[in-house]
């Protein structure tokens, strides 16, 4: 969902740059706070292993294809800061060396995907996390529901960039449809990536897991 | 080697195989946004991008011409990429200087 240059004007693009850069100058603020010696490699990991899934597009429907995001997974496994700073890292690397993804645009793309995708996601993943058992396997389930969702998502924040300032005419509600319609089916790809990392992540290394960090706690004073 | 460096190095093992070996075999079909543009007809509005021409420009290292080497390559040197870029920017956003000892 790399927005090219020249699909929304410059005003809106420049507006969605300053939100952006709201958000990761926010992000950086409470990634500080959070991560320490043993997370920020772990982050810097995440980012690593989201620009090599990125590249891996799979065939969705006819004549289409998608890949993974990234959003819910790294909010998952490192918190919501450090991922949309993880998320915005990969994106600037796309943008600058391998020519993915509009420089005009980056703001826009960083909105979708760093901010609506990351938040939307692990928004997801904490209220289904809550209404489900404390086990690993919610865990997992829960990430890959947040993942879902957080595709569809970042096609709505494409569809509300559209409405405010497309180049081109064509009607907001074709737009919505369509993005709607074709990203819920690559969330379903989402879901399984994300399912499944999530889950050999917790299977190896549960201590690493940001969104499993809450249950070890409990577990412990329940012993004790 | 203590076992977090272990996973670091494994996770960091899996993303060079991933980008360097298994991108190949990626799907060249139009990313979701790409086929609703073209679908509804806005893809004209997209302008070239202003690095079309560089080195690395849609995964692939210009000079290669063995397309499983080139986005191979093109791959790793991302992978590597973002591991310095994202691993000085983490650590640098780690660091609590001194904050122990106030």
């Amino acid at each position: 969902m790399h927005i090219p240059d020249g699909f929304i004007d410059v005003q809106t693009s420049a507006v969605f740059a300053g939100l952006a850069a709201a958000g990761v100058a926010v992000s950086l603020k409470g990634a500080r706070k959070q991560l320490d010696e043993k997370s920020a490699p772990l982050a810097g990991l995440t980012a690593v292993f989201i620009f090599a899934v990125q590249m891996l597009n799979f065939p969705v429907v006819a004549g289409t294809s998608g890949h993974l995001i990234g959003a819910a997974l790294a909010a998952v496994l490192v918190g919501p800061w450090a991922a949309t700073l993880a998320l915005t890292v990969v994106l600037i690397m796309q943008a600058f060396l391998f020519a993915d993804g509009g420089l005009t645009a980056l703001g826009l793309s960083t909105f979708n995907m760093s901010i609506i995708a990351v938040w939307v996601g692990y928004g997801v993943f904490l209220l289904v996390k809550k209404i489900l058992p404390k086990t690993k396997s919610s865990i997992v389930m829960a990430a890959a529901i947040g993942a879902l969702l957080s595709v569809p998502a970042a096609a709505i924040g494409f569809t509300i960039q559209y409405a405010m300032g497309a180049t081109a005419t064509f009607s907001v509600s074709t737009v919505f449809g369509a993005m709607v319609g074709t990203h819920v089916l690559i969330g379903i790809g989402e879901a399984l990536i994300t399912g499944l990392t999530v889950s050999a992540v917790l299977a190896s290394r549960s201590d690493l897991v940001y969104g499993w960090k809450g249950n070890e706690t409990q577990l412990e004073i329940r012993h004790g | 080697m203590d076992k977090n460096k272990k996973f670091l190095a494994a996770g960091f093992l899996v993303s060079i195989f991933l980008a360097g070996v298994v991108s190949f075999y990626a799907s060249s079909d139009p990313d979701g946004l790409e086929k609703v543009a073209e679908d509804i007809g806005f893809i004209e509005t997209a302008k070239d991008h202003t690095y079309a021409d560089g080195v690395l420009a849609d995964y692939g290292v210009k000079g290669i011409e063995n397309e499983r080497a080139s986005v191979g390559v093109a791959g790793v040197i991302g992978v590597i990429g973002t591991a310095v870029v994202a691993g000085l920017l983490f650590t640098f956003i780690a660091r609590k200087p001194n904050k122990a000892l106030k």
